[in-house]
């Protein structure tokens, strides 16, 4: 897993609310058997029409948006559990997504590919949009260690939670699986143990 | 200390607290499908960790398969591959597969439930979050995503923060005409999609009491579309009537065994939850969808809302409807009645309730698709069959189908089609279909009308 630390960078908008994972990857990109290759079709149905002809108009083909930040509307990744969702978030080059709220599944995806969800304020999401809609290039700083995320610009800063064991994971880029693994004994301990 | 259902079944399986209120969380059984498995195998493959418990996974072939002509290889060469390949992580790791044709196959949530395998106090994973579903027996069922799939695979344990505990209590009677889903979409138009996000939901009342299993798997089914992870009702006589004698359920004193435990389970008298919210039964009606996610959702008679809000208004655009429109009326191409939410026996029989002796419309295409091959063999056994074919209807062979549109079930561009699966996401039943979520009785009548009808005049 890809290790984070501090990100400095231009974000694309995304103000939408309750993007769910069927917009982020169509089921129909479903059908592969690894992890390549879903970034070329993130957000597919937005991006392009059925024709495949590029909507220009979309924050993610607009030239003036760039970065590896997606500022997203409220409620971002709800609907199924599909990890193919943040694969598709990460293969773009996405390292951050800023929401006001995120779903459950999604969130747990992200930080399990390296993908940092900073939940924000609503009025501060409101500002990161509105600062991006006057400059395209604003700069947004999110520094995981101190927990905060800045927009540059305006200088307006914002600490957001993260809980300290998946901190300390994407710091270094640990996941879960060796750590269930190096727990086997205490597994089947509990198995022995257990009685209903 | 009182505890919740939630509770008793969660501490139940707790393995170890670690520090930072990570706990890892033991889990009872493990279902995998063809579309999020692969790169979990792979994963574990390439780390050469064995698979820690293949006892206890069962597989199944639901997602991408196609509903006609099982017998036959399957056309599309990536769905193909897809199913080639959880047959062969299947056979090489000793994991029980019921795969296309097999007369177990079936949607997870489906199969799993009606073979016995999901029990009371049980925690449960599957890599789809439609998993709530078996918590209608009193189980800690969720949905996880690839990585989790690949850690289960390995320590058939996760590591976990506890949820929160939130409960919906609706009491008083149904009026006819209103089925489970009714109840399920009314209570998400009420508290919107993601009032549950953070949450294990625990459904109270006598609205539930006296639902059938089949009903609270609707409505467990559905939580996740409020954001909860996962929806639970307490196990009663209707559960254990349910599960006795089933294929992979206990027998003889092993199930008096655990029916007395299971009796345990139900929430203590004055245990707390983070959250309540009450309903009256007396106040939901048939229910459908207008918008582009599963909490725009009305009473079948009302209008549509005027709220002015962008993702609103591009939800309706979407949709091509109007604001203070009402969808009465609203002529329908596309009917499916299927899925992990509808596509249990009983959703057939109260489709075919209404259906006996009348004529589908003409220019409808209606797709029922069973949610197994036990529901299959059961509509073809009560004489459903011959009931839908004398209407002019086609039975399909079961899968997820066009809930999800994986397969060749796709819904085409523009075409509005009333649905008894689960999201009505922009897409999700194909590239510009437009989704309408409705009870079985609401597609049923759909389909015979060719346009949307007011049900609720049926039963006046």
């Amino acid at each position: 897993m890809d290790k984070f630390t501090k990100l400095t960078s231009s974000a694309i908008p995304l103000e939408i609310e309750n993007i769910d994972t069927d917009q982020i990857i169509p089921a129909r990109f479903l059908k592969a058997t690894d992890k390549k290759g879903f970034g070329e079709n993130v957000f597919r149905d937005w991006r392009f029409d059925k024709n495949g002809n590029v909507n220009t108009e979309f924050p993610l083909n607009d030239k003036k948006f760039s970065g590896t930040i997606l500022v997203a509307g409220d409620n971002f990744g709800c609907g199924s559990s599909r990890e193919h969702a943040a694969w598709a978030v990460h293969g773009y080059g996405i390292k951050v997504v800023v929401s006001s709220f995120f779903a459950d599944i999604f969130k747990g995806n992200a930080l399990n590919n390296g993908v940092l969800p900073v939940q924000v304020s609503p009025s501060f999401l409101k500002s990161i949009f509105e600062e991006i809609k006057k400059n395209p290039d604003t700069k947004i700083e999110v520094d995981l260690e101190g927990q905060t995320i800045t927009v540059l610009s305006s200088q307006q800063s914002e600490s957001f939670e993260i809980n300290s064991y998946k901190k300390t994971c994407l710091i270094n880029g640990y996941d879960d699986i060796d750590f269930l693994v190096s727990m086997k004994e205490e597994v089947e301990a509990f198995e022995k143990a257990r009685v209903e | 200390m009182k505890k919740t259902l939630f509770d008793k079944v969660w501490d139940a399986h707790v393995v170890k607290e670690m520090k930072d209120k990570q706990q890892i969380l033991y889990i009872d059984k493990h279902l995998i499908h063809e579309v999020t498995s692969p790169q979990a195998f792979n994963e574990l493959e390439q780390r050469g960790i064995p698979i820690f418990r293949p006892k206890q996974i069962v597989a199944t072939a639901d997602h991408n398969t196609p509903t006609q002509d099982q017998h036959l290889p399957v056309k599309d060469e990536m769905s193909r591959n897809q199913l080639n390949q959880l047959n062969e992580n299947c056979s090489k790791n000793n994991i029980t597969l019921y795969d296309l044709g097999h007369k177990y196959n079936g949607i997870a949530h489906v199969m799993s439930p009606e073979l016995g395998i999901t029990q009371p106090g049980m925690t449960m994973v599957c890599g789809d979050s439609h998993t709530s579903t078996h918590g209608a027996f009193g189980t800690i069922a969720f949905g996880i995503g690839t990585s989790q799939v690949a850690q289960v695979f390995a320590s058939q344990s996760l590591l976990l923060q506890k949820p929160k505990s939130l409960r919906i209590t609706v009491n008083g009677k149904l009026k006819p005409g209103v089925l489970p889903k009714d109840v399920i979409l009314y209570i998400i138009a009420k508290l919107g999609t993601n009032s549950g996000t953070g949450y294990f939901c625990e459904y109270a009342g006598t609205v539930f009491e006296d639902m059938s299993m089949e009903g609270r798997m609707t409505v467990c089914n559905m939580s996740i579309e409020m954001g909860a992870r996962g929806g639970m009702i307490a196990p009663d006589e209707t559960t254990f009537n349910y599960i006795k004698g089933r294929e992979f359920a206990p027998k003889g004193d092993e199930f008096d065994k655990k029916v007395a435990y299971w009796k345990t389970l139900p929430t203590d008298e004055g245990a707390a939850f983070d959250q309540e919210y009450h309903f009256d039964a007396e106040d939901i009606e048939p229910m459908i969808t207008f918008g582009t996610n599963p909490g725009m959702g009305i009473k079948i008679n009302e209008s549509i809302p005027t709220e002015d809000n962008a993702s609103f208004e591009k939800s309706l655009a979407y949709m091509d409807f109007q604001k203070g429109q009402s969808l009465i009326d609203q002529r329908v191409n596309y009917v499916f009645i299927g899925s992990c939410t509808n596509g249990r026996i009983e959703d057939f029989r109260a489709a075919a309730k209404f259906i006996e002796g009348k004529v589908k419309a003409d220019h409808v295409t209606a797709w029922f698709v069973p949610g197994s091959q036990q529901v299959a063999k059961q509509i073809e056994e009560e004489g459903l069959k011959d009931i839908f074919e004398q209407a002019g209807f086609q039975l399909r062979q079961p899968g997820c189908s066009a809930c999800l549109a994986m397969n060749d079930d796709k819904i085409p561009e523009g075409e509005y089609c009333v649905s008894t699966s689960n999201r009505n996401f922009e897409g999700r039943q194909g590239q510009g279909a437009r989704t309408i979520l409705a009870s079985p009785l609401v597609a049923a009548a759909t389909a015979i009308n060719g346009k949307i009808i007011d049900i609720t005049k049926q039963f006046d």
